[in-house]
């Protein structure tokens, strides 16, 4: 029986034969590739660096999805967040020259989560007030947190020189400073280490942990057992939201110190499949942040000397969610319950009146 | 000018409408699939490969009806016989779409930046019609494809408003538990409704390569899967609505180009926008998805 750490490592597994199978279809050696993409993700020094700095996003919008998710709200919209967090961000940073460091970081960090939070709230808003699916709502925001950052960068936050559809620098003083140079790891990763340990201690120590848990399992169940739904739909949703924007905004702040079209290559979606491979738990999300930012960061690498294209990252990712999902699905439980017999892993979800009392 | 911009909003309607209708087919049956981007990419990318290396492009066609049948499949598979999550699953089958094409694309055609074009699909004039004035090549000068998408909104509308089948899709939307106690065999509607989409969303996809841009980049399809998503909210859940929808989306699409090259005060990314943000007006107006099939997203498993 697969126990909750080997699950994970199973899918993985299975998904590296199904990528074998892919790679060999494209004649290509799979040892190779893998090698490869071990090499350009942990090869030395600057290797690990540089996928600790990958990994930085990952872990926000990771946590973001996972802290929606252990509530069942479908928020496929980090994506967005973090785009609204950066906009607010990239849009305050130039004018926060006259402040202290600290002050000014602290501004332009509460600015992103600020933005994150408001995209999130919308979403949970409708689906609190208008029952408006989150999920639908939330590709939708997505969608307008693009357009709004292509307007934003073209138009009134675009250089003066206007030389590139770009925005102002931030001011030096929002600039999170390299710490550890002359690797770009900063005090980003540091913070989103931190949020883990807040949102682990969020979800399982406190009262609204365990009803956000509560309303994951059974809505109804929890509705009778006194939960108000709609308020605590908001909450997280705005703190999911809040989350991946603070994100965007260290993004900013750190690495690219403006905004520019396509300024996320896709960290709310890759965050699926972090939040999942973490089983939903924020402390899970560092490491497998971690995992998806070294195959992001190793498949350049893989590209140099194999001739693979980084894409395959994207199979990777898309056969890892489905794999873990296939695993997880009650209709497999059932089947193995009919070829070995009852079993303790189905009945280790307890009902949420057995739960210890918030 | 008006009539380039009405014929491309036609053009710009075609695809989203065609993947939006089997989006329809499938959301009646109690399943929401947000892969379709991933179908639709699957499609353009085996329409452009198989017309590129056979020289035809009927054969480019049936190969995008089979890349989206069979993405559909694996989707299916999961969500309909493991009643795994479909948005999750959703998300995934387009981001394995996404990787997959871009991998197999690199590989066949290198990384020369040399774009690899195919004839455009042959455009029929419908004999005098085709030659009325405006009307005449903004509506009856189109490749098959078009006709066919428009011919399906009646069509699609008689199926599942007016026949026994449509009658059995519904159910299966609606109160599954009811519809498998009285024998409709749900998880085979599901899988019929699935595979239908599939082969509309990968012609939707060819529609994309052969007809529009007669190559393939990364990406092609851009977001039109999420826009067909949008239309069929939009469209409340009615082909002919769905058919409106596409037509005022591709208008945004077609006026988008326009402004650009014009170079006025109006944001284009506006017109960009627009799918998405009307679709929210319209939930949050019409108060969430009372149009919509009951049982949607929802898994369903024999007890």
């Amino acid at each position: 029986m697969l126990s909750t750490i080997a699950k994970p490592f199973a899918a993985l597994a299975l998904a590296a034969a199904l990528i074998s199978i892919v790679l060999a279809a494209l004649g290509a050696s799979p040892l190779g590739v893998f090698a490869a993409l071990g090499e350009g993700a942990f090869g030395n020094w600057y290797a690990c660096a540089d996928t600790i700095v990958k990994s930085t996003p990952l872990v926000f919008t990771g946590l973001a999805v996972a802290l929606a998710f252990s509530g069942a709200l479908w928020n496929i919209g980090a994506d967005g967040q973090l785009t609204i967090g950066a906009i607010a961000a990239g849009a305050i940073g130039p004018h926060l020259g006259n402040f202290p460091h600290a002050i000014a970081i602290a501004i332009i960090l509460a600015a992103g989560a600020l933005g994150g939070a408001v995209w999130g709230a919308v979403a949970g808003w409708l689906r609190a007030r208008r029952d408006v699916n989150e999920v639908i709502s939330t590709i939708m925001l997505n969608f307008v947190a693009v357009q709004a950052l292509s307007w934003v960068v073209h138009g009134p936050l675009m250089e003066p020189s206007r030389a590139y559809p770009t925005s102002s620098p931030i001011a030096r003083a929002a600039q999170i400073e390299f710490y550890f140079a002359p690797s770009r790891i900063n005090l980003g990763m540091i913070l989103a280490v931190a949020l883990a340990a807040a949102c682990y201690l969020l979800l399982f120590r406190t009262g609204a942990g365990f009803e956000l848990r509560a309303m994951g399992r059974n809505r109804r169940a929890a509705t009778f057992f006194g939960i108000r739904i709609p308020a605590l739909t908001l909450w997280v949703m705005a703190l999911s939201g809040a989350l991946a924007g603070l994100g965007g905004a260290v993004q900013i702040s750190a690495i690219s110190h403006r905004l520019y079209e396509k300024l996320s290559p896709g960290w709310g979606f890759e965050a699926i499949a972090v939040a999942l491979v973490a089983r939903l738990n924020p402390l899970g999300v560092i490491p497998a942040a971690i995992l998806f930012g070294a195959l992001d960061n190793g498949s350049q690498a893989m590209q140099r000397t194999q001739g693979i294209s980084p894409e395959l990252v994207q199979v990777i990712q898309g056969l890892v969610i489905l794999i873990i999902l296939a695993f997880d699905t009650p209709a497999w439980s059932g089947l193995r319950e009919q070829i070995f017999g009852a079993s303790g892993d189905a009945a280790a979800v307890p009902p949420v009146a057995e739960m210890p009392d918030a | 000018m008006l009539e380039a911009l009405l014929t491309s909003t036609i053009t710009m309607a075609t695809p989203i409408l065609l993947a939006a209708l089997g989006e329809l087919l499938v959301e009646e049956s109690g399943v929401i699939n947000i892969g379709i981007e991933g179908a639709m990419l699957a499609g353009a990318f085996a329409a452009l490969t198989i017309a590129y290396f056979s020289g035809s492009t009927a054969l480019g066609l049936v190969g995008a009806i089979a890349a989206g049948v069979a993405i559909n499949a694996i989707f299916a598979m999961l969500v309909v016989n493991l009643a795994v999550n479909q948005v999750v699953t959703g998300t995934a089958v387009s981001i394995l779409a996404l990787g997959l094409t871009g991998v197999f694309y690199r590989k066949l055609f290198g990384v020369t930046g040399k774009a690899f074009m195919v004839a455009p699909i042959a455009k029929i004039p419908l004999g005098p019609l085709a030659r009325i004035p405006l009307l005449g090549p903004v509506l009856f000068n189109h490749n098959a494809l078009v006709y066919f998408t428009f011919i399906l909104v009646p069509a699609l509308w008689y199926v599942i408003a007016r026949t026994r089948y449509g009658l059995r899709l519904r159910a299966c939307g609606e109160r599954p538990e009811a519809a498998d106690a009285l024998g409709l065999g749900v998880i085979a509607i599901r899988w019929q409704a699935l595979m239908v989409s599939g082969a509309l969303t990968g012609l939707a996809g060819a529609f994309l390569t052969l007809a529009y841009a007669n190559t393939f980049v990364e990406n092609i399809s851009a977001g039109r899967g999420f826009v067909a998503l949008s239309v069929v909210i939009v469209g409340r859940w009615n082909s002919w609505g769905l058919a409106a929808a596409s037509v005022l989306f591709g208008a945004a699409m077609a006026l988008q180009f326009g402004l650009q090259a014009l170079g006025t005060v109006v944001p284009y990314q506006l017109f960009l926008a627009l799918p998405y943000a009307l679709t929210l007006v319209v939930l949050a107006g019409f108060g969430g998805q009372a149009a919509a099939p009951s049982a949607l997203g929802e898994p369903y498993r024999r007890q």
